[in-house]
Formats: C-alpha cells, sequence, structure tokens
C-alpha cells in the first residue's frame, strides 16, 4: 500500500456526506461524489484487476472512459453487471465491486504462472498452437482459454427493472460534443443567437479541460449557468455521443444510475437529429511503451491531475514524472501546491519553458533522459532513468510513476463521418479533418493547445456554423487568458530495453508482439492489430493504440504517418445491449395488432396464435390436441361454420383505368370479370416467380376491391403503388389501404346459405347469387358487401362489414346459427380444411414456387404485358424437373406426417418436402401437400417420407393436391 | 442513417421509406424480350458516385420518389416526383 490518500478538497467531493462500499468483499468508504476509481485511490487501492491474458495486477492508469484496466464486476439484486469502469462508475452507498479474471483472489492468482510463460505466449500463441485436433478445439482449448482469458462474467439482465432503458428523440439546430472550452463557447454563442443547440458531454459536470484549472473557475461557472437559463439550449451531462450516422443523425448514451439499483432507468439512449454538428471532443493524453509501465501506480499525468483536482485525491507521496511535453507540468505544479513534490522530473527534451519553471520551484529536472523500466510488481517501488543512448544513470525510488506521451485529438465521430487522419508533425499525433459539410471540428480535438485557444478556437467554428444557418453570432467574450508559453513536444513512443512493454493494457499486447507481427507477415496495421489483438479490447486502444503504429513504423522502416492509426470503430464506447433495446422488450418488441372481434374470441375461450403481427383465433380451445381442431373442421364439412379472416390485406381499385392496371399487376385476366362477380388472381414478381394470391371482385366498373393473403398484404400494397406510379404512370386509378375498414368473415359448409339468409336481405339462393359473385347486401341491418367464394372447399360466403359493426353483424351470425350447429372454427381448422382441397398458402407460395409449379399455368394470360410475363417464360422455369405441388399421404392410416418431412427416393437422396400437413376430416389419417421434384408426373407413386429431426419415416403415396372434391360440386352447391 | 426530404411530408428517416432499387432504368417495353428484362432484373450498376434511386414513402404518404444519392457520401442532392427531371449527375 502506498501513503497515497486525500489530501485536499475536490471540486466534485463532498467530505461531510461519506459513502460506504464495498470492494472484493472489504469494507471501504468514500465520499459522495467521487468514482470507484477516486475512493480506491484514496483508500490506498491501487490493485484492481488482473489482466486479460498474463494475469499481471493492474491499476488505475487514467481517470475517465478511455481507462483500460481498471474494470470490476458490480454485484447487483438481480445478479452481476460485467466490465464497469471504476473511473467512470459513480460512488453509491452499498456499492458492491469485485475484481475480475482472478482465482482465487486479486492478491493471491494462481493463474499468474502465465506471466512466467510469456515468453511461451506471444502473439498468435493460440492459433498455432491449439491446431490439432480440430475437435479439441470446441470441446478442450475454447473452454480452457476462455476460463484463462477474459474480463468479467456476463450474467443476464433477468428479472431486472422491466424496462432498464428508455430512448429519447431530439431534434435541434445544432449539436455541441463537449462541454469543455470550445464546445461551452460555442454552445453559448450559438444559443444566444436562437438557434436551437444540445450540449453532450460525457462528463457528470460541465467543464471539460478547465475542471482542472482555477483561473476558469468563475468563467466555467458563468457560462454554465448562461446555458442552463437558455431556452434554446438543452444540455445533457453523463452522456457520450457514440455514434454518427450521417445526414446529422447521431446517438448518444447517458448513463442515469449506478448498477446496483435495482429499480427505475438505468441508460437512456438518445437519437439526435440536427442540421450541424460541433465536435469539440478534446484530446486524450498518450501512454509511452517502456518496461513495467503497467504495474499499478503508472498512471497518465493528466489522470492524476483530474484526481487531485476533481477528487482531492493523491495518487501517490513520491511520485516520479515522465514526459515528452510541456502540458503535462501542469499535473506537477498542481501536485506540488497541494504538497506533494516530485522525486525526479524526467523529460526527454534537452530543455523546455515547463522544466525550467519546475526547476525555479526546486524540482530535480533529469533533461534528455528516460524512465526505461518500473520497478515493483503489484506497487511501483521505483523507476530506472537512463541517458538518452540508453546508458544507466539512477535508479530512483517512487510510489508512483506519472506518464505522459503527448495527446492525441478523440477521431473517433469524425472519423464515423469519413473524416481523413492528417499526420501533424509539430503535434505528433493525427488529426481528423472534416469537410465542412460534415462537421466542424474545434479546440484540441483539432490540435489547439490551451484552454484559452480552444475557446477562441469554439468562437470562430460557431461563428462559421451560425453563417452557414443564416445568423449571425455576436462577439466572443474574452476568456481568461491562462495559457503559457509552451516548448513543443518531442515525439516519444517507447523506451528500447529489456522486460515487456505494453502498448495495449487491456489486450496484454507488448511492443515485441507487434514486432513479432511484423516479422510473421502481419505488416500492415490492420493485420498487426488483428494477429495481436492490439486496440481491440473494449477501450479500442484509446491510450495507447498510436504506440503500437509506432512501434510497427519503425519494424517496418517507415513513418508512422506512412503506416496510419487504427481505425476508430461505431461504438466509440461499449454500449449495453439493454440501452439499444430500450422499452422495446418483451411484449414491446413488436407491435400487436388485435382483430376487431379479438375480446369475443378470447371470452370464447379462444387460444391465439402470432402471425406477422397479428394475434389470430388458432382454435377455440386452450387444450385437446387435435380433437377440438376436427370438431371445429367436421362442423364446415357436415354443417357450417364461421371464422374471421379480417386480417386479409384489402385493397380499393378504382379510377377509369382500374381494369387496365389490374391487367398488368395479376398474371391472369381482370378485364373480362363482369360487376358483380369476384375473380381468383395471381400476381408474380418480376423475376417471374408468384408473389400473392386472393380474389378480386368488381363493385362497379370502374370500382375494385383486390385481397391479399395476410402475410403479404404490406408488400404488395407497396408492389402495387409503385407500378401504380412508375410503369403505370400513365393510368387513371388510385389505390386505397382498406385493410383496417373492413372486417370480413368466411361462412362456411353445407349450410351456409340457410345461415346467411337469416342475416342478410338479398336473394343467396344459387340462381341469384351463383360461385363467385359479389355484391352489396345488408346483413343484421348493416351495410355489408358479400362474396361468394370459398378457401375450405365447401359452398362459402364471405361477408364484409365495416370493422366498427363487426361485433353486431358476427354475433347476428351466431345467434341465427345456434340451431344449425353453428361453430366458430381458429386458423388450424381454416389450414385443416385448405390442405384436404388442395388450397395454397404461405407455405408454398414460398416465393421459390412459379405458376407452373403450383399447377397455375394455365392461368397466366396468353395475350397482354403483365408484371412478371417475360421471365415466367425462362425454359428452366417450364422444366418438368422443378418442385412441383401434390398430395401425400401415408400408407399405414395410423401414422401421421409432419411439415419438413423429405420425400425420399429409393437412393434415399431427398426429391421433395411436405410443406403442409393434418389429419384428414373425411378420410381415414393424416393427408399433406408437398413439393416434389417432377411431382405431378408421379402421382399414383409411392415414397418414403423421413423426418430426420423427429426419428420418423413414413410410406406415403402421391396424390394430386386436390384431395377433396376434386370437380368442384361443393362449392357450386 | 439517410434522412430524406420527402417534397409532402418533410425531412424524414429513411426507416419511413422502402428503397425500390434503381430509377434511371426503366421497365423494357412488354415485347422488348427475355435479354433486357433478364438485365432489367438481375443486372446491376454499382457506381461510385451519383445515382438515381427509387424510394417509396410506406410510412408516411405512400408517394413514390426518385432520390438523387452519392453512394460515397450518402450525399442526397436532390428529391423529386416520379416523372420530374432530376439534375444533371455531376461530380
Amino acid at each position: 500500500m502506498s501513503g497515497a490518500a486525500r489530501i485536499a478538497a475536490g471540486i466534485l467531493t463532498d467530505p461531510a456526506r461519506p459513502v460506504g462500499f464495498r470492494f472484493d468483499g472489504r469494507a471501504f468508504a468514500g465520499l459522495a461524489g467521487d468514482t470507484l476509481a477516486s475512493a480506491l485511490l484514496a483508500n490506498g487501492q491501487r490493485l484492481i484487476a488482473r489482466s486479460f491474458k498474463y494475469h499481471r495486477p493492474r491499476g488505475i492508469v487514467t481517470a475517465g472512459p478511455e481507462e483500460p484496466s481498471a474494470l470490476v464486476d458490480v454485484l447487483t439484486a438481480s445478479g452481476r453487471e460485467p466490465n464497469q469502469l471504476a473511473t467512470t462508475l459513480p460512488l453509491c452507498e452499498g456499492l458492491c465491486a469485485v475484481s475480475q479474471n482472478r482465482w482465487p483472489s486479486l492478491h493471491y492468482d494462481l493463474l499468474a504462472f502465465n506471466d512466467r510463460l510469456a515468453r511461451f505466449l506471444p502473439a498468435g500463441f493460440y492459433y498455432k498452437t491449439f491446431m490439432w485436433p480440430a475437435r479439441a478445439w470446441e470441446r478442450l482449448y475454447e473452454p480452457l482459454i476462455r476460463r484463462a482469458a477474459g474480463l468479467g462474467k456476463l450474467v443476464p439482465r433477468i428479472g431486472a427493472a422491466a424496462a432498464p432503458a428508455e430512448t429519447v428523440h431530439h431534434h435541434a439546430d445544432v449539436l455541441v460534443v463537449g462541454a469543455g472550452a470550445a464546445g461551452l463557447t460555442a454552445a453559448n454563442l450559438l444559443g444566444r443567437c436562437g438557434l436551437r443547440v444540445l450540449l453532450a458531454d460525457q462528463d457528470a459536470v460541465l467543464g471539460g479541460g478547465t475542471l482542472l484549472d482555477e483561473g476558469w473557475t468563475a468563467w466555467r461557472q458563468q457560462t454554465g449557468d448562461a446555458l442552463a437559463a437558455s431556452p434554446s439550449v438543452r444540455i445533457l451531462t453523463r452522456s457520450t455521443v457514440v455514434g454518427a450516422y450521417g445526414h446529422g443523425v447521431f446517438g448518444a448514451l447517458e448513463t442515469l444510475a449506478a448498477p446496483t439499483s435495482s429499480s427505475g432507468l438505468r441508460e437512456r439512449l438518445h437519437v439526435i437529429r440536427v442540421r450541424r454538428v460541433l465536435f469539440a471532443t478534446g484530446a486524450e493524453e498518450r501512454l509511452i511503451a517502456l518496461a513495467g509501465n503497467d504495474v499499478p501506480g503508472v498512471m497518465l499525468a493528466g489522470a492524476a491531475h483530474s484526481y487531485l483536482r476533481r477528487y482531492g485525491v493523491a495518487v501517490g507521496c513520491r511520485p516520479a514524472f515522465f514526459v515528452n511535453n510541456d502540458e503535462a507540468y501542469a499535473a506537477l505544479f498542481a501536485l506540488a501546491a497541494a504538497g506533494i513534490s516530485p522525486v525526479a522530473v524526467i523529460d526527454v527534451r534537452a530543455e523546455s519553458l515547463a522544466a525550467a519553471r519546475a526547476r525555479a520551484l526546486g524540482m530535480r529536472v533529469y533533461a534528455r533522459c528516460l524512465v526505461s523500466a518500473v520497478l515493483g510488481r503489484s506497487s511501483v517501488r521505483a523507476v530506472r532513468i537512463t541517458a538518452l543512448d540508453g546508458a544507466p544513470l539512477q535508479t530512483v525510488r517512487a510510489d508512483s510513476l506519472l506518464l505522459s506521451g503527448g495527446f492525441s485529438p478523440r477521431a473517433a465521430l469524425p472519423v464515423q463521418l469519413g473524416g481523413h487522419l492528417g499526420w501533424q508533425e509539430r503535434l505528433a499525433a493525427f488529426v481528423p479533418e472534416l469537410t465542412p459539410r460534415a462537421g466542424v471540428m474545434a479546440g484540441s480535438a483539432r490540435g489547439v493547445a490551451g484552454l484559452a485557444a480552444a475557446a477562441r478556437d469554439g468562437a470562430v467554428a460557431a461563428a462559421q456554423i451560425a453563417r452557414e444557418l443564416g445568423r449571425e453570432c455576436e462577439p466572443h467574450a474574452a476568456p481568461p487568458e491562462t495559457d503559457l508559453a509552451a516548448t513543443p513536444l518531442a515525439a516519444l513512443w517507447e523506451v528500447p530495453g529489456p522486460g515487456r512493454a505494453f502498448v495495449d493494457l487491456q489486450n496484454d499486447v507488448t511492443t515485441a508482439d507487434v514486432r513479432l507481427a511484423c516479422r510473421e507477415g502481419y505488416a500492415h496495421l490492420e493485420h498487426m492489430k488483428r494477429y495481436t489483438t492490439h486496440g481491440m479490447a473494449t477501450d479500442q486502444g484509446r491510450i495507447g493504440g498510436l504506440l503500437g503504429s509506432a512501434v510497427l513504423a519503425q519494424a517496418r522502416g517507415q513513418t508512422l504517418a506512412e503506416v496510419g492509426a487504427l481505425r476508430p470503430r461505431p461504438f466509440a464506447q461499449p454500449v449495453p445491449f439493454a440501452a439499444l433495446a430500450g422499452s422495446e422488450v418483451g411484449a414491446h418488441f413488436k407491435p400487436q395488432r388485435r382483430l376487431p372481434l379479438h375480446d369475443w374470441h378470447a371470452a370464447h375461450g379462444a387460444s391465439f396464435v402470432s402471425t406477422g403481427l397479428w394475434l389470430r383465433p388458432l382454435v377455440y380451445a386452450q387444450e385437446g390436441g387435435w380433437e377440438p381442431v376436427l370438431r371445429e373442421a367436421r362442423a364446415v364439412r357436415q354443417g357450417v361454420g364461421v371464422t374471421d379472416v379480417s386480417t386479409l390485406g384489402k385493397i380499393d381499385v378504382q379510377g377509369a383505368d382500374a381494369v387496365r392496371f389490374l391487367d398488368v399487376v395479376y398474371a391472369n385476366t381482370f378485364s373480362t370479370l363482369a360487376v358483380g362477380r369476384a375473380r381468383y388472381g395471381i400476381m408474380l414478381r418480376e423475376d417471374g416467380m408468384l408473389f400473392d394470391d386472393g380474389t378480386t371482385a368488381r363493385l362497379a366498373a370502374e370500382h375494385f376491391l383486390v385481397t391479399t393473403t395476410t402475410a403479404n398484404a404490406a408488400a404488395v400494397l407497396e408492389h402495387l403503388e409503385f407500378h401504380r406510379q412508375s410503369t403505370c404512370a400513365q393510368l387513371d386509378v388510385t389505390l386505397t389501404d382498406v385493410a383496417d375498414q373492413w372486417a370480413q368473415f368466411a361462412i362456411a359448409g353445407p349450410r351456409a346459405r340457410e345461415l346467411l339468409a337469416r342475416i342478410v336481405d338479398a336473394d343467396v339462393a344459387n340462381a341469384a347469387f351463383p360461385f363467385m359473385a359479389a355484391g352489396a347486401v345488408r346483413a343484421a341491418g348493416v351495410a355489408a358487401r358479400l362474396f361468394r367464394i370459398s378457401f375450405s372447399g365447401e359452398l362459402a360466403f364471405e361477408l364484409a362489414v365495416p370493422a366498427h359493426c363487426a361485433r353486431t353483424v358476427w354475433e347476428a351470425l351466431q345467434s341465427a346459427g345456434r340451431t344449425l350447429g353453428l361453430l366458430p372454427y381458429g386458423l388450424d381448422a381454416l389450414n385443416t380444411l385448405r390442405i384436404e382441397k388442395g388450397h395454397v398458402t404461405g407455405a408454398e407460395l414460398n416465393g421459390n414456387t412459379s405458376a407452373h409449379d403450383l399447377g397455375f399455368g394455365r392461368m397466366l394470360k396468353p395475350q397482354g404485358d403483365f408484371i412478371g410475363r417475360t421471365l415466367s417464360a425462362r425454359p428452366a422455369l417450364q422444366s418438368g424437373e422443378r418442385l412441383q405441388l401434390v398430395g401425400v399421404r401415408p400408407l399405414d392410416r395410423a401414422r401421421r406426417l409432419r411439415n419438413g418431412m423429405h420425400l425420399l427416393a429409393s437412393s434415399g437422396a431427398s426429391e421433395g418436402y411436405v410443406t403442409s400437413s393434418t389429419p384428414s376430416t373425411e378420410l381415414p389419417g393424416w393427408l399433406g401437400l408437398a413439393l416434389l421434384s417432377g411431382g405431378r408426373a408421379r402421382i399414383g407413386t409411392r415414397l418414403t417420407a423421413r423426418s430426420e429431426l423427429h426419428g420418423e419415416e413414413v410410406a406415403v403415396e402421391i396424390l394430386s393436391p386436390h384431395m377433396l372434391d376434386p370437380e368442384n360440386v361443393r362449392v357450386r352447391a | 442513417m439517410l434522412r430524406i426530404s420527402c417534397p409532402w411530408c418533410g425531412a424524414r428517416d429513411e426507416t419511413e421509406f422502402r428503397y425500390r432499387g434503381d430509377a434511371g432504368r426503366p421497365r423494357p417495353p412488354a415485347d422488348a424480350g427475355m435479354a433486357p428484362f433478364l438485365a432489367y432484373v438481375y443486372e446491376r450498376d454499382n457506381p461510385l458516385g451519383w445515382h438515381l434511386e427509387w424510394w417509396l414513402h410506406v410510412g408516411g404518404c405512400r408517394q413514390l420518389l426518385q432520390v438523387l444519392r452519392h453512394t460515397l457520401t450518402h450525399d442526397i442532392r436532390w428529391v423529386g416526383a416520379p416523372g420530374a427531371q432530376p439534375p444533371a449527375p455531376t461530380e
């Protein structure tokens, strides 16, 4: 343990409000306002985790979302939340965190022997070693490796709050990402000229870099107050913009509550739509690759500065500094002012203004020197200082090492928008460059150093955006002038020497791994990344990514500019799936469509089935298997039944050219259809395959009603609209979707006419209303439409009534049918009836079948154009070898069929499959429909049907699909 | 995500629309024969640059639109009714 502790008042912590929490079972106390990381540091707890591959002790390296090492599991009421960043996790009373990837304990980790084997575990080791036998990979190697490597344990959030996340949509003029000096200035100016501004920052408080400089406190508060009071500015804190999707659409993740809270919202996903965007996302401090740069107690200098200013916590009492730039000295001076003097300041440069200031404060500065190694295992013990040429100089006892290798602009969002990363030698960094239309950048995100300079840059960016949106920004009030003159940095990526130097702490990738990848032929940056997993961890290599590029550049003998930087990918920060799902979970995953008679069906014992978005009555029973289904179906065969077919798509087609339009979109002819008649029609896709079927009735000379299958209702409407407005644009025709306006009932069975006559005012005798007649009637006093069409194969009518009258008419039917033995029937019975009759549904109209395949070949009109005409005539589609619709029936009547059974030739090869099957209402045993190669020519032959899934095999005979009443006597009765 | 400015409804998310293919290739005449129809249905240009496309506003006004979109930048330069004349697709 070090002597680090809380040494000052932090700007975020409240010393009057202690907060108790546990880490690995031990009780600790922090303060309200702490993160888990700052509270652990304040308690001297440095060792936080074991590393991914080598199980090396790891501590806290950063103070923000870029943290690679300090990941913990948080125990919750419903389980555990893995991979929480201690550096952003707000401390709350009772928080229980446990360390990851260690066994049995953090201090004594048995798998740490991996570290001793490190020289035998280079990059690509697993791929090279666990090659053979291949079967062992899944069963043995992978489970073993997964246990040894990896991060936290995932426990699904089952039983957690019903809706732990929600989605919010925003529309604004400008999104400002980042609330530092540049972002605050810009948001303020843009808001003042009346533009609607959305300001998002990942931090809990506004200020960004200004939080670290006392000279900016007043400015920060004034600007924050002005923004909060502005009616046109909306501020989102704790909200990280994680994705930029083009056309001004962005996604931001807001973290609302700690994972311990068992109820309430955890995350909020903001979907943001704006006209312009300003990226003021700042820059990220970089690591330096040197031996032992992962030992707990090694931290970025800026992070140490943050812990001091924000939480009053010093990382160590005897820190050593190792830097290559002047900006990092701010941490040094702040710590010194708080009474923590560095034991050594090691600067790679010969001289600098900041080093001179440090000397003036009496600090020991080692100029033109390096730290070549960190000594210590679970905590920093000393640092070894060498000259630039590697000559050993001195070993200095220190309890922490604060590093700074320079700064890289945060490029993730601009790169997602197609931004180019341009190398700037002056900064030794890649700086994102965006076309002005894609977005504007300001402050250190585009390489501008210094807070005052960033504020001025934000004002320039705001003026540019305001002008583009037709506004004029007022002049920018001068910011505090705190920027000191600075000496440029000297690029430094790696200190050569023995020992392992890490470029990716989270995935345990070393400089040696990068060189090995290059030697083994993975010399392209993106190949090296995949071979070594450099930058592929959840932190996407934010603090060490460029180090890997630099080591690779050296190995390739090229410049860093030539090698390039790892491409940041969405999301810019890990996003829980629960946040993406929002409240669209469980029953809210998709909308549910209910029939107008849903309540009646439910009250009469229906079990429902979900088809598409619809809930449809499957059978009016909760149990009993096929028995209640057959009872309903037999009522139709022997007496009368009624079923709710309101889910059918219904499209009202009107206009002088309506009939010409139908002739184009249907493969069969409608121009010969008389008023008051209906006709079955088939629709093809342009590639010649069957698309949909249904009946169309001619209600008047220029007025048709098209019905579609339930499943294709939306697709057919879209198809018809597309052709109406493109290929048929010259035709006078309009389409209206009336699916929801009309409820429709099929009344089927030998006594259907008898029932219907009791409630309609029209003559429904065969002479007056023959098969395929259509007309207006009044049913139970309601204006209705009557169609004499049949899907069941029986004498049948379909009665359409306005949806709001559905119950009146349906109940009139029920009471009129009581003495006729009327039964309502569900989707299962409907299916039984149509299979026996050989009518097709989606199982046969599956997108791979042609009109010829299903026996509709003669319906294709020989004359005139229609969609799909030319390509349906392709020779291969006429082939007799194609799968054709047939009926199947087990020879042993006691055996059943199953959907999906393969029809096997004597050789055992599959020649087709069963698409639909049912026990028969009239014949003994089961019947089915099947698609069989060359099926029509094989009617009367025998085959074997087999289901591998069920281990069943049954001999079947091949029949005509019209297994019941093939002469259509019943429907015309 | 694309935001498409429907002339009838205003700027809307692409999720309200259905992509309906290349608007620069009209359906061949009925008697054109097999080859032009095969090309119409199966052959796709994959241009780098401006592309004239059909988008149907299924979740809105159900109007079919021509959209001139850049396949690399996703910029949308023009949206018009089916019969309208698009601007010359120059760089």
